[in-house]
């Protein structure tokens, strides 16, 4: 029984059932969207103050203590700067691209896991949706880049669709690994089932899994589509005022969701001693985020072959690899659980990535013209 | 049924992060291939040359800052020496001990500053070019307590420096001596072995030698791509003959090459400096030039080994107060002459991260 | 060549932004805290001395822009009386070299650098506006004798090592131990 579905049950008391459902539900959607617009807001306060210590600089520090009324002083700038439509842009599709990449950032959270029971739905196919509704945004990205009328946009955006068609296969080969060893699509389930969190017992899967999804929410070293110093952040070029603001809130937003779901599927979710449960989740999202702006203030980005490659030649592979072991260790030797299969997978993921590493020869990529 | 395509022309400037300056790439694409390159060059034109035959020989100096402002001091140099050379002006020890170590210490922060824009071009959001221009920074204070500037300097004079160093300076540029070679250490423990930065680079726009050679190339990217060509060496000017230092010398001429010589050249740098410390001369730092000096009838060029390149004046005086003539060879210009070869077959990124590693300063080509 | 690092190089690198993440900031709020720049500055300004002045107009012949505009009339006393010194901040470029030709000792750089006006023609500096006054102090630019006076530059060369400046990563020790003035 979910939180929303004591609720409602307690609803019914006052008001007609179906009054009941819709109200629990408008109350819980409330609360996630709350939930994620603050945490984006705190995503991207740590982001900026953050990535300036790892830039030894202070980061925006004026407006407020400590400045964390900058995104607030942003807002307010974005919500009065003229709207622009490009000439001879797409108008529809111009309009409607902030929204659909907007939207399936939120939709990803009703079935994210913050307690025991606290979820907005407890879907049966919790981890399908996710992986269907995030890659929705990429259309939107698409629409972004289209509708725009520019070259760099439209370049971003077929990059864009490459990308996220290429790494969404090793992302949800590596879901899968979870799934066999859970038992479950749901991810209250997954949650519930690691006693171990899961990126001990498949490190492989979950290396794959936190490469994948910085692809996917297009952080660096993967973030062709908005490579500043080739084409000028790309799909969100032309747009201005609160339509940017969108499309700059639904890439913190799916940086979020992103979180959420590596922090539920390996990180073993709410769980964790001493702490109250949703201490534990916000700590752990906030620690994949961290890892994300690390290896953001890091690194260079991939090109685009090298990027294609990337996820076909090597995180394919691993991920089907890393999944028949999987598969062969649940069906085979379920008594070896946990700790047998945690030494044989560690070992076997070094033995991979060295593998892997050796297939990979620098200094391709000329195209003969 | 084949597909009707047309050629997909993109402009990349004037107004581009990855310009260095005002400059335009106009490139056509087939998908994410570079197929054609255009240069477009002009935008910082301010005419420098015609400016400088209207001035003084001393006026001039300052002009000078304003070709290569990433480098004033080595083209104050350049400038300086070309002029004494025609003068025949011979200059005390002292300082052509200074100008060594002011030189030196120009390169060390040019490259510095290289490595941090490549490093931006190739995608690293601003972390290296932070720790880069933090680095800078400290030989920038000390420019700024020698000569009251931190871009422009104008620091050298026709026989001489315009001023001896403050007492405070040989210590504060000991200390950066003795720290440089431990902080390139920690650049290259975060940027040389970077799988990504192997990829991005290795074996990506390869000039070759012959190339290299017949494009009129110079300075680090002629020697990236394997020719051991250092004006320090083969044409020792100042006294650059009394301090032992080695050439770095890529092998294969791509764009990782460039960026491994450039950070060897630094190392190089914190040698001549040392030894420049250790035998810095005490005495004058001016011989008596008049201010409005008239060198007799006569062209000479002068040239150093400027941070970019072949950094070379030529000047032809007619025994007036202001050169007749006065040309610039550019190193900038001169390098980018060969990016077109470069270029054409890679990905547009790496047409971006190529004309990065040329070290283009654009008040240099454009003059 | 292949690719034989197994993604060491990115662990290390990964080490070294975290060793620049422990480290103190090197920037300084600007406007509350303020570095002090070289006693040779060659600030926005010039500075003239009127007692040394004999209107000989060496500086404006060596002022490369032509940028100096000086008026003189014969005075009673065999002397040159200044009617009009002005110069324009706004085309200066502070190369130095007026300071340097001047053979009485009389024209001197300032050492102000907050200079920005609304105005382009609040730049041009009359005879009154460049004379030496209590908050017009001289640099020592070319001047050894008046740059023994001033005091030390800031470097970030000593940063965080010398004189108890020590910086501090947390924020809120920031305002008992930062700024370098």
């Amino acid at each position: 029984m979910t939180l929303i579905g004591q609720f409602r049950d307690w609803l019914i008391n006052f008001m007609p059932e179906w009054a009941a459902y819709i109200v629990a539900f408008l109350v819980g959607v409330v609360a996630i969207i709350a939930f994620v617009l603050v945490m984006i807001i705190v995503f991207i306060y740590l982001e900026r103050r953050l990535i300036g210590r790892f830039q030894v600089r202070l980061g925006p520090n004026r407006c407020g203590p400590e400045g964390i009324f900058q995104l607030i002083a942003d807002s307010i700038k974005l919500l009065t700067k003229e709207d622009i439509v490009p000439a001879k842009g797409d108008f529809w599709v111009h309009f409607l691209a902030p929204i659909v990449t907007f939207a399936p950032a939120l939709m990803v959270f009703a079935v994210v896991p913050f307690h025991k029971g606290v979820v907005l739905t407890d879907l049966d196919v919790g981890i399908l949706y996710v992986v269907a509704i995030s890659s929705i945004s990429v259309v939107g990205i698409y629409m972004a880049g289209w509708g725009s009328n520019n070259k760099y946009s439209l370049i971003a955006a077929l990059r864009a669709v490459a990308q996220a068609i290429s790494y969404e296969l090793p992302v949800v080969m590596a879901a899968v690994g979870v799934i066999l060893i859970a038992g479950s699509l749901s991810l209250s389930k997954i949650v519930e089932a690691q006693t171990i969190p899961f990126f001990l017992l498949q490190p492989l899967g979950f290396f794959i899994f936190l490469l994948g999804s910085m692809a996917e929410i297009n952080r660096s070293p993967f973030d062709l589509l908005e490579a500043e110093s080739e084409i000028v952040t790309g799909y969100n070029m032309e747009y201005s005022g609160m339509k940017f603001g969108l499309l700059y809130l639904s890439e913190y937003g799916h940086t979020l969701a992103a979180s959420c779901i590596i922090t539920t599927l390996f990180l073993g979710g709410w769980q964790g001693p001493l702490l109250p449960p949703f201490l534990w989740f916000l700590i752990k999202v906030l620690l994949v985020f961290f890892v994300f702006l690390w290896v953001r203030s890091t690194v260079p980005r991939l090109r685009v072959d090298q990027l294609m490659a990337f996820a076909w030649k090597c995180l394919l592979p691993m991920a089907l690899i890393n999944l028949l072991l999987i598969g062969a260790q649940v069906l085979w030797f379920p008594k070896a659980l946990p700790w047998g299969m945690m030494v044989v997978n560690f070992a076997v993921a070094g033995i991979l990535i060295l593998l892997w590493s050796r297939l990979f020869a620098l200094g391709g990529g000329r195209v003969e013209v | 049924m084949a597909l009707r395509t047309e050629p997909f022309v993109l402009n990349i400037g004037p107004q581009h992060p990855s310009s260095h300056g005002l400059f335009r790439l106009e490139v056509t694409l087939d998908g994410e291939v570079v197929t054609g390159l255009e240069l477009v060059l002009g935008y910082l034109h301010r005419g420098i040359e015609k400016l400088a035959e209207g001035r003084t020989y001393i006026q001039n100096i300052p002009l000078t800052d304003r070709l290569d402002y990433l480098a004033s001091m080595t083209n104050n140099f350049a400038y300086v020496l070309a002029v004494e050379k025609l003068a025949g002006i011979e200059v005390p020890e002292r300082t052509e001990y200074l100008r060594v170590i002011m030189a030196e210490l120009m390169r060390i922060s040019s490259h510095l500053s290289f490595i941090g824009f490549l490093l931006n071009e190739l995608g690293a959001y601003f972390t290296p070019l932070f720790y880069m221009f933090r680095e800078r920074e400290k030989i920038l204070d000390l420019f700024e307590m020698v000569c009251g500037q931190r871009l422009t300097y104008n620091y050298m004079r026709i026989g001489g420096v315009s001023q001896d160093i403050p007492e405070e300076f040989l210590p504060a540029v000991k200390r950066f001596v003795a720290e440089m070679p431990r902080l390139v250490d920690e650049y290259e423990q975060l940027l040389s072995g970077n799988e990504i930065l192997l990829a991005r680079t290795k074996g990506v726009g390869i000039l070759p030698r012959d190339k290299a050679i017949n494009a009129s190339a110079s300075g680090p990217v002629l020697r990236a791509s394997g020719v051991k060509w250092d004006i320090r060496k083969v044409d020792p000017y100042s006294v650059y003959d009394r301090f032992d230092f080695e050439v770095p010398v890529g092998s294969v001429g791509d764009v990782y090459d460039r960026y491994w010589v450039r950070v060897s050249e630094m190392r190089q740098s914190v040698r001549i400096l040392e030894q420049a410390l250790k035998q810095l001369p005490k005495g004058e730092v001016w011989t008596k030039v008049p201010g409005l000096l008239r060198p007799l009838r006569g062209e000479v060029y002068g040239h150093i080994e400027g941070p970019k390149g072949e950094l070379g004046f030529y000047l032809v005086s007619d025994n007036s107060i202001a050169p007749y003539r006065f040309h610039i060879r550019p190193p900038a210009l001169l390098n980018l002459t060969a990016l077109k070869d470069m270029v054409v077959g890679w990905k547009l990124a790496d047409a971006i991260v190529i004309f990065g590693s040329l070290d283009t300063v654009l008040g240099e080509v454009d003059r | 060549m292949r690719f034989e690092r197994y993604g060491i190089g990115i662990i290390k690198g990964l080490m070294v932004t975290m060793k620049n993440f422990l480290r103190p900031p090197i920037t300084l709020q600007y406007p509350e805290e303020k570095l002090i720049t070289s006693r040779r500055i060659r600030g926005n300004e010039l500075v003239w001395q009127v007692s040394k002045c004999t209107g000989c107009a060496t500086c404006a012949k060596s002022c490369p822009q032509g940028n100096i505009e000086i008026v003189t009339h014969l005075g009673t006393e065999n002397n040159y009386v200044v009617d009009k010194l002005q110069v324009d901040t706004g085309k200066c470029m502070f190369c130095g070299l007026c300071v340097e030709s001047c053979p009485y000792e009389a024209l001197f750089m300032g050492r102000s650098y907050e200079r920005a006006t609304y105005r382009r023609r609040e730049l041009v500096l009359s005879k009154e506006a460049l004379e030496l006054s209590e908050d017009r102090q001289p640099s020592g630019y070319f001047y050894p004798r008046i740059e023994v006076l001033l005091p030390r530059q800031t470097l970030l060369l000593y940063w965080d090592r010398e004189d108890g400046q020590k910086l501090c990563w947390f924020p809120w020790r920031k305002k008992a131990n930062r700024g370098r003035r």
